[in-house]
């Protein structure tokens, strides 16, 4: 009796469609999602095959969140590592990317619930070699001290090693903060997106860029 | 006459149209229009797409940031509703465990169905692909001619609204004046793979999609599409003049609340219920085609989905518009002694021959992309070129392994974002910061994503039937599928993706790999690219078709296929501009024939 599926999905490849999913927005979603399906819930209460498109939607709303107020900090503390104030671009904690990681760690689908654990197990983790290098929580250190652990993250495993636990965990949590603050307004307008207004007419490419790029002969239409 | 219940609904109708999507909003549309009275059932939930379509929502106001998640394949704001990959209650089966040999179903439960968030790519068959056979001897020919068809595509161009222009090129038909609408402008991407395109010999013209680039004629089309029917031209100036140009901005995908693309219920519907001929139950599932002792069908039995009771209608006509794979359940499930195989079934072939599409996609990143000043390249909410299938020569002449072409589709731009950026972490470090953030905006729009539609050919191992112990909840036996994809398909993905790299490289992009010359590892499960038609094929033969060249059904008279059904072969060409020509053509014989006293 059970209904058909699309096929099932790694881990790896659901970071793939993460990505992929923000580069190829103009491709009928289609293209960008055909090569890896999410995989089903075995167990779901997600929003169901049939939610509201229109209403403006909150974290916590279709299922209970995770984080642990401590917790929620240290994301915090985090994101605006990744992604800092820059100029009068806000910070991730400022848009609330903290919460979007809640959301998606909590969320009932598989490729979500895969992020579950290492997420929680890294913050953690971060918070525990925090204390043990600084003698305070990761969100309380000074900013030299978290942009130091996170250095040490960041850096590439060795020739011929595989990425240490620590470094997968931030790679992770880069993209999903990432995820949360590049498909904000605010995200998308430091990423050069300036699209999603209505025009009464649409020019193509500035022609000065058509010519740099030895274009010009392409202009047909 | 409009929305209907169950209990409102009159007694008998001149037709009875199941389903409303594409098939069945232009089967209404078009015997509405001329006057026959008209009841629609409709499986899925009423939609409004004025009040429900997310237009300029931002992820960050969906669950999740919008991603696609088992309830919502194509993203949250697609415009999907009731179903996806899976429709809750309504389970279908495959034969085989393997991957390969799956066939996957997509199906959404609303008003107008699935032509809500298509993809509204809108191509002509060609010539060659009514008569495939008798080119290279293998599938099907059609009992029919481009044309026979070509007036309907010119109707159903000036009726929806189609961009696109006359190239001239093989196969691949241009329109009479005053069919299509002007293309948009190309992205810089798109341009730069035009022009290295031709290095490898592959032309890229503007394709052609159902979206309305200016509002359409309604002074002069109203009248070429309905001569001498002065109320059907004053209820469609008036309907078009209520369309919307596309305003450049939002994704068709989700749906368009102003009618500047084409939907069932935006195009379709409104028109045939100004009509005043249109009844419409939706919550209605057909289960079976009732048939009289005449042999003719009776009407139609269907559920009413808010209570589970079933009900009956009555009409002269029944046009089954249900989307290929369903229109073949209902019929299959339409057993009576006189049909003790289901309705339409003396051939045996009833199920047999499902197509789909054949899908493959490869993509890069190109340098010459990078850092490009930021612009606007929205556009039409879809692709702007493609590449039509090229290299006949070289297929007729046996050097290419596979027997039928593909066209290509391809994805560039700085599009809304969806999630995270392109970050290439080349040296293996995570990038995180102001440095990371100088990158996403470096990299943001510098790929590129090709994507193969190809031609299946039609095969005896590609079909469905009733699976003998599974029924959805209404207790109806539901369909189990049997897929294979044959040598021709497999080297054509082959050859998709080899193309795709060359061009990568063509365009100063490298690849991370070089794709896999053995095609199993990238088609797609059948059914995956979601063009799925066949199964109640068209010919001229009764014992080897189940329709006549009217999509009319050989057994039974009065029951007319107006989907994807009938189709005897699957051209590369996406399939819904097809479908909505033939339900034009055919809904127009019927009224001929009810005129001339045959039905
Ligand atoms: C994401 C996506 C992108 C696509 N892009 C393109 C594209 O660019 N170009 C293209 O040509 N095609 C495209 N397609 C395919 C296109 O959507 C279909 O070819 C088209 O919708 C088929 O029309 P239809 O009327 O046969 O079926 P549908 O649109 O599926 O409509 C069938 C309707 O019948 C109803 N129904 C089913 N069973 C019953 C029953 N027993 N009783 C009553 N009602 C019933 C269903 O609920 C549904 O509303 C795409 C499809 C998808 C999903
Ligand atoms: S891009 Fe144009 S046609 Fe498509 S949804 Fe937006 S306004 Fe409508």
């Amino acid at each position: 009796m059970t209904p058909e599926l699309p096929p099932r999905i790694d881990r790896r490849l659901a970071i793939k469609w993460m990505l992929a999913a923000g580069a190829g927005a103009l491709l009928a979603d289609r293209m960008a999602l055909g090569a890896a399906a999410p995989a089903p819930a075995a167990a779901r209460q997600g929003y169901g095959v049939d939610p509201d498109l229109v209403k403006a939607h909150k974290p916590g709303e279709y299922w209970p969140l995770t984080f642990t107020d401590a917790e929620r900090r240290e994301a915090a503390a985090l994101c605006d590592m990744i992604l800092p104030v820059e100029g009068d671009c806000p910070s991730a904690s400022a848009l609330g990317v903290q919460d979007f990681i809640d959301e998606w760690i909590s969320a009932p689908y598989p490729m979500t619930a895969a992020d579950r654990r290492p997420v929680i197990e890294g913050l953690a983790w971060l918070e525990a070699e925090s204390r043990r290098r600084f003698g305070s929580g990761f969100a309380d250190s000074s900013g030299a001290e978290r942009l130091a652990l996170c250095e040490e993250m960041a850096r590439a495993p060795a020739e011929g090693s595989e990425p240490s636990a620590a470094s997968s965990f931030l790679r992770r949590f880069r993209d999903l903060a990432c995820g949360g603050f590049y498909t904000t307004p605010a995200g998308m307008r430091d990423l050069g997106y300036v699209g999603n207004v209505p025009l009464a007419h649409f020019d193509g490419p500035p022609a000065e860029l058509v010519a740099k790029l030895g274009l010009a002969a392409e202009v047909r239409w | 006459m409009a929305y209907v219940t169950p209990s409102s609904a009159a007694e008998a109708y001149d037709v009875i149209v199941v389903g409303s999507g594409a098939a069945g909003g232009q089967a209404a549309y078009t015997l509405t229009m001329d006057g026959a009275r008209v009841l629609m059932l409709e499986a899925g939930r009423n939609y409004d797409p004025g009040s429900e379509t997310p237009m300029f929502q931002t992820p960050d106001t969906a669950p999740l940031r919008g991603v696609a998640t088992p309830d919502k394949y194509f993203g949250f704001f697609d415009a999907t509703a009731g179903g996806g990959w899976t429709v809750p209650g309504e389970p279908y089966t495959n034969a085989a465990a393997e991957e390969g040999r799956q066939f996957k179903w997509y199906r959404a439960r609303m008003l107008g169905g699935r032509t809500n968030h298509w993809g509204r790519i809108a191509l002509r068959n060609g010539p060659y692909d009514f008569k495939p056979r008798s080119r290279d001897g293998l599938g099907l020919d059609w009992p029919i001619s481009y044309e026979d068809v070509a007036p309907y595509y010119d109707k159903v161009e000036m009726l929806v609204g189609v961009y696109g222009t006359n190239d001239g090129l093989e196969n691949t038909p241009d329109s009479p004046e005053g069919c299509l609408l002007p293309p948009p402008k190309a992205r810089i991407g798109e341009l730069l793979a035009r022009q290295r395109g031709r290095t490898l010999g592959i032309p890229v013209i503007p394709v052609r999609r159902a979206v309305l680039t200016r509002p359409l004629d309604h002074k002069t089309l109203p009248a070429r599409l309905h001569p001498g029917n002065a109320k059907a031209q004053r209820i469609l100036a008036e309907d078009m003049q209520s369309r919307a140009a596309c305003f450049w901005a939002t994704s068709c995908g989700r749906g368009c609340s102003i009618r500047a693309n084409y939907q069932s219920t935006t195009v379709h519907l409104p028109p045939a219920l100004a009509s005043g001929n249109l009844d419409l139950v939706v919550n209605g599932m057909a289960r079976e085609v009732t048939v009289g002792p005449s042999g003719n069908a009776t009407g139609v039995t269907y559920i009413d989905k808010a209570t589970g009771r079933e009900h009956h209608a009555k009409a002269r006509v029944v046009v089954l518009a249900a989307s290929a794979c369903e229109t073949v359940r209902l019929m299959l499930n339409s057993r009576s002694s006189q049909f003790p195989n289901g309705l339409g079934n003396s051939s045996g072939l009833l199920g047999k021959y499902i197509m789909d599409t054949v899908g493959a996609s490869w993509g890069g990143q190109i340098p010459l992309l990078e850092n490009l000043p930021a612009h606007n390249e929205d556009g039409a909410g879809g692709l702007h070129v493609y590449a039509p299938w090229w290299l006949y020569k070289e297929q007729r002449a046996g050097k290419l392994g596979f027997a039928r072409g593909y066209h290509v589709e391809f994805g560039t731009g700085k599009g809304m974002p969806g999630g995270a950026p392109y970050l290439p972490d080349a040296d293996g470090r995570t990038s995180f910061g102001p440095r990371m953030k100088e990158e996403a905006r470096r990299y943001y729009g510098s790929q590129v994503t090709f994507t193969g539609r190809g031609e299946m050919i039609p095969n005896a191992d590609s079909f469905c039937d009733l699976d003998p112990a599974v029924v959805d909840k209404w207790g109806v036996p539901v369909l189990r599928f049997h897929w294979k994809w044959s040598e021709h398909e497999i080297r054509q993905v082959a050859h998709m993706q080899r193309t795709f790299a060359d061009w990568i490289e063509a365009m100063g992009g490298t690849n991370a790999r070089r794709p896999d010359p053995d095609g199993t590892k990238a088609i797609l499960n059948g059914g995956f690219v979601i063009h799925e038609v066949g199964g109640a094929v068209m010919g001229s033969d009764a014992a080897r078709s189940v329709t006549n060249s009217w999509a009319q059904t050989w057994d039974v008279k009065n029951v007319f296929i107006a989907d994807g059904a009938v189709f005897a072969s699957n051209a590369d060409k996406n399939p819904t501009l097809t479908i909505m020509a033939l339900a034009w053509r055919t809904a127009d014989r019927i009224l001929d024939e009810m005129r001339r006293g045959n039905l």
